[in-house]
């Protein structure tokens, strides 16, 4: 089995008295796009700049890309990683190619090869015709997939995207969200931090959530199932008579709770040995069943539950 | 020169190149400069006591240490606070240039223009000099000791002026506040040229020389404290080592 890519043990960051984030413990395979999700201020950029090198941690260990963190390795490291951060960074008074020669020469890329990495990497992010563009006559989109074509210029192990799709249009994110898919089938191990459910669940394998501490990291569906029970979701035309009594017939079923008029949650572990058993009471109660269906919880389910967690201990 | 601090210079050159407030700087504050010591030299009557010619001319050779001096501060106010402004800094620092490649880099790239601008401007002087002045200005102008103070201290003052443009520019947050800090912090250095081209101290070969291995030094001790305050975590947020 691959060594993993990002490895951290309790990794911790201090900035005088505030704690931007503590004790991160977890380890990110290779080839893994694995996303990381907080709130504002949870200290996910402030995680992308340790694991990149740009700033110190105050406690623990990490290795990226086989090199651990430490006050020699910083340049070799940076050779093997690339971040793009939240702002896309470009020099606006020059033109995509010359800002991306800049970046081809501080990763040492050989001269003979500049043109043709640059133009390999615009390609990627289908950019090609824009080579000549002044950086400051495109949108942030553009931008964006601009910088993103600077990260590839080095052919990076591993690469950290800080919230890459922030502040963009639907058609622009989509357009970013595909070239990370595209990412995946390279093999380059991706740290994604986003603001965004649907497009943590889209594109990563796994996922963490930070709020200063790490909540969870797993699968979205393993992190779904380990937060919430399965349960499935029952209508009838007319509230029933006896729900109680109704439910509570069933070995199967762990607990219920109404839903609104006529709608109830009822949870167990294994979904399909109670939906038949209960479709069959239902009908035998005489209800006039509108929908019996699993209730599929979203990472945002997930996300914020855990969140809320969070505000209910801090008050 | 490695290929990194190449890098480093040749971006620094094409956005300068692109940034109206430094071009007009580096137009507008030669052609003000030029102006001072050829009008100087003009007005100087014939008759006039030798004393009076001499302090004429003196204050002309003064301004020529202008460009190297201040020219650097403007450039190196956008060289880390312009580029943390613009988001481009980040980036940079996520790459495998070591701190002083990249210093380095940007300092030739405020260095060389300058200096070339403060040559140019000594040459056109002494050629009107020499062809259209009297023959006490050209003897006095016609110095050894001032044609090896202009070549020597032209780049010293001005790799002086970019390292305390680059520290300040490292510790503030505007970059008109960093502009301004470092016009203050080179005026010592004007005060120090100004003995020599009013001649408080007799010019000579020797003295030239001397007063160029001391800004050397003086260069050498800014380079140290500019790279100890250049930290990427300082940089980046308000906390560091250093």
């Amino acid at each position: 089995m691959d060594a993993p890519a990002i490895r951290a043990t309790g990794l911790t960051k201090q900035f005088g008295a505030r704690t931007a984030f503590r004790d991160l413990t977890f380890e990110v395979g290779t080839g893994e796009v694995f996303g990381f999700l907080g709130p504002n201020g949870a200290g996910k950029t402030t995680t992308v700049r340790v694991l990149g090198t740009l700033i110190r941690p105050t406690a623990g260990s990490a290795e990226v890309a086989g090199v651990a963190l430490g006050e020699g390795s910083g340049q070799e490291l940076r050779r093997l990683v690339a971040v793009m951060p939240e702002n896309p960074g470009m020099y606006l008074r020059l033109t995509v190619y010359d800002n991306l020669e800049y970046f081809a020469g501080l990763y040492g890329v050989p001269r003979a090869q500049v043109r043709e990495r640059i133009l390999s990497s615009l390609d990627t992010v289908g950019m090609a015709g824009r080579v000549n563009d002044f950086a400051g006559s495109l949108s942030k989109g553009l931008r964006q997939r601009a910088s993103l074509a600077r990260t590839l210029l080095s052919n990076p192990r591993v690469l950290f995207l800080d919230e890459p799709t922030s502040g963009l249009d639907p058609v622009a994110t989509r357009e970013v969200r595909e070239l990370i898919e595209g990412l995946r089938t390279s093999g380059v191990t991706v740290f994604l931090t986003t603001h965004r459910l649907d497009e943590a669940e889209r594109l990563c394998d796994r996922i963490a959530v930070l709020n200063t501490t790490l909540r969870v990291v797993g699968r979205p569906d393993d992190l779904r199932r380990q937060l919430f029970q399965s349960a499935v979701e029952v209508r009838t035309r007319t509230p029933l008579q006896d729900p109680a009594a109704l439910f509570g017939s069933i070995a199967e079923v762990d607990g219920w709770s109404p839903d609104g008029d006529g709608a109830y949650q009822v949870r167990a572990k294994d979904l399909d040995t109670l939906t038949p058993k209960l479709t069959r009471a239902l009908v035998a109660a005489g209800a006039d069943v509108l929908r019996i269906a699993e209730v599929e919880r979203t990472l945002e389910d997930v996300y914020l539950q855990l969140v809320d967690e969070d505000v209910e201990v801090q008050r | 020169m490695t290929p990194r601090t190449r890098a480093v210079f040749r971006k620094e050159l094409r956005d300068l190149r692109r940034n109206k407030f430094i071009v007009a700087t580096m137009v507008f504050l030669p052609v003000f400069v030029i102006l001072i010591p050829f009008l100087s030299v003009l007005g100087i009557k014939p008759g006039d006591p030798e004393s009076t010619v001499r302090n004429v001319i003196g204050g002309a050779s003064l301004s020529f240490f202008l460009v190297p001096l201040i020219l650097p501060t403007v450039i190196a106010g956008y060289a880390v606070i312009g580029e943390r402004e613009q988001g481009t800094l980040e980036p940079v620092l996520t790459t495998p240039v070591r701190e002083s490649e990249l210093l380095i880099g940007k300092a030739l790239a405020a260095v060389v223009p300058c200096v070339s601008i403060a040559y140019a401007l000594y040459v056109i002087y002494r050629v009107w000099v020499v062809s259209a002045a009297a023959p006490i200005v050209i003897h006095l102008v016609d110095q050894p000791s001032q044609l090896i103070a202009v070549i020597l201290f032209a780049p010293l003052l001005s790799t002086f002026s970019i390292w305390v443009g680059l520290a300040v520019s490292v510790r503030s947050n505007d970059v008109r506040v960093a502009q301004q800090l470092s016009g203050l912090a080179v005026l010592p250095m004007l005060g120090l040229t100004a003995l020599f081209s009013f001649r408080v101290l007799t010019p000579s070969v020797g003295l030239a020389l001397a007063g160029a291995v001391l800004l050397g030094v003086v260069d050498l001790v800014a380079w140290r404290m500019v790279s100890a305050l250049f930290d990427r975590e300082r940089i980046l947020t308000r906390y560091g080592s250093v």
